[in-house]
């Protein structure tokens, strides 16, 4: 009994951390689980277990567009985010230029700002402008949202650089573009391919601001929300977990690069 | 940085400027004249004051469970997670991948009605026959809790990691027990990652209405339910973005003074 208290004692940071992932994997699992729901209409209650919603993802109407969308503006939004962003992300780790710390501070202020608040005053511009939300117009918040947070990232790789590889090409009569294409650019790419798959995560997953901004065009998350009210079809959980699964595969792969390069 | 400029400084201006309109004399629902009415302010905070103070309740509320939750995880990540640590990093952020909207309903209908929570705690007398878990504040701040639980761990593992182990050792040896060590040592120095995971968990949940409008009822309305109706449904741009300004000069205030009293200023 002792004995086991203290085991208990011991690990118990363990248990708990056993327990909070868990805690946070409910969600999910229920998603997974219930995308085998042989459901008919409504999502609700558990019915019986079918391979019919995995074999026919697009079953519930305009589900696939909504997707089609969602993925097409992500790869959109995390193209323009990722070439601006870690353009400023250089300019920021390499260069004092004048209205530095104001570029700093113009970084930092959309992560700072509530969501509602970006979606709704982007919606006033666009209006006085007479644009019509829809398809560019969420572009346009999309990369507006992920630039900040390519930069932070990519400027945390910059900074932990070190400066001598670059001295030592220098050294070795590369020119500046040759050190650059050649030293700085590969040793920052992981930087980079971090940031592109978080502005992709980000634009897809958003909602509050495309839902401002995107006007009749639905989204995947806005097909979620609308449908929300009558009972999510089962499509949109193989959909879910599908993304789930996909995403989870890119971040082990990466790491596995990732270690297979450091080895050699 | 002109994008940045056009896209998020000019948007603001705008938003400023469509909060002092007021409704054309005679025009049609949605037009709008400029006449610098500073009264939109006042008389949409005087309006929305209970969801004023539910949002920043709410918000704080889930802050502080979030931080209660993510603490303990993030040390164990950090200081017991051995060669599994990047794994866990990845658990940690792997329900990202799936929509935060379907997770929100997955909980929806987990605690619901037809869920298995409900009937569970029924059968055992822990909750009475009438009592729902949905579509109450308890489910709202929940739900935020949950959704924000990943901004609140990453932060605070990012500066757990960076504690030297030896200086815990030497707190040790010092005759400091656990918690004095925890309470002297590990706690002021992983003070940049709670100051950085509050504000990533508070400013989002400040403006949610995602929770809210799936897990609450009218009784639980937040400020961002109050601006989206306002957008969509009764069109009623100036007040939607006088709400919305107080709403940020609300949070900007409140960060403020948290920042300084944090005594981390290094990081804005």
């Amino acid at each position: 009994m002792k004995k086991l208290s203290r085991w208990f004692g011991r690990n118990l940071i363990r248990i708990y951390a056993v327990v909070a992932f868990t805690y946070l994997f409910i969600p999910v699992a229920y998603t997974f689980a219930f995308s085998f729901n042989d459901s008919g209409k409504s999502n609700l209650v558990w019915k019986g277990f079918t391979l019919s919603n995995w074999q026919n993802p697009c079953g519930a109407p305009e589900i696939c567009s909504a997707l089609g969308n969602s993925v097409k503006i992500g790869f959109l939004a995390t193209l323009f985010s990722t070439i601006l962003g870690t353009m400023i992300a250089f300019a920021l780790g390499r260069h004092k230029f004048k209205g530095r710390s104001t570029t700093n501070l113009l970084i930092f202020l959309p992560m700072a700002t509530p969501e509602i608040v970006l979606g709704a005053s982007l919606l006033s511009l666009f209006l006085v402008f007479k644009i019509n939300p829809g398809f560019w117009p969420t572009v346009i918040a999309h990369v507006l949202f992920c630039i900040s947070f390519v930069v932070v990232t990519v400027k945390a790789r910059i900074a932990s650089l070190d400066p001598r590889l670059e001295q030592a090409a220098m050294d070795l009569y590369a020119n500046e573009r040759e050190t650059f294409r050649r030293v700085t650019l590969p040793l920052v790419a992981p930087g980079i391919a971090a940031a592109a798959l978080l502005a992709f995560s980000l634009s897809f997953d958003d909602f509050i601001i495309t839902n401002f901004n995107s006007g009749t065009m639905t989204t995947f998350p806005k097909f979620v929300y609308t449908s929300a009210a009558r009972g999510i079809p089962a499509q949109a959980n193989v959909i879910g977990s599908s993304m789930f699964f996909l995403a989870l595969a890119i971040v082990v792969i990466g790491q596995f690069v990732g270690r297979k390069r450091k080895v050699s | 940085m002109g994008f940045l400029f056009t896209f998020f400084l000019l948007p603001l201006f705008n938003l400023a400027q469509t909060s002092t309109q007021t409704p054309v004399g005679g025009g049609d629902t949605g037009q709008y004249e400029q006449t610098f009415r500073f009264q939109n302010y006042i008389d949409a905070f005087v309006e929305n004051k209970e969801q004023f103070g539910r949002s920043f309740l709410y918000a704080i509320i889930a802050t502080v469970l979030a931080l209660a939750i993510a603490y303990p995880l993030a040390y164990a990540i950090a200081f017991k997670g051995g060669k599994l640590k990047n794994f866990m990093l990845v658990l940690v952020v792997a329900p990202f991948f799936t929509s935060f909207l379907l997770r929100t309903i997955a909980w929806k209908q987990i605690l619901g009605e037809e869920g298995f929570v409900v009937p569970t705690l029924r059968t055992f007398g822990i909750i009475s026959e009438s009592t729902t878990l949905t579509s109450s504040a308890f489910a709202v701040v929940a739900g935020m809790t949950y959704n924000f639980l990943p901004f609140m761990t990453l932060p605070l593992y990012a500066s757990i990691d960076r504690i030297d182990p030896r200086t815990l050792e030497a707190s040790g040896d010092l005759y400091a027990n656990g918690f004095t060590t925890f309470r002297k040592v590990t706690l002021p120095l992983s003070m940049p990652g709670v100051v950085a995971g509050t504000l990533l968990t508070f400013i989002p949940a400040a403006g949610d209405y995602v929770n809210a409008a799936i897990l609450g009822s009218p009784q639980t309305k937040m400020l961002g339910n109050v601006i989206e109706s306002r957008y969509f449904k009764i069109v009623d741009y100036p007040t939607a973005a006088a709400l919305s300004f107080t709403l940020m000069a609300a949070i900007l205030i409140l960060v403020t003074v948290y920042v300084r009293k944090a005594g981390t200023e290094e990081l804005v």
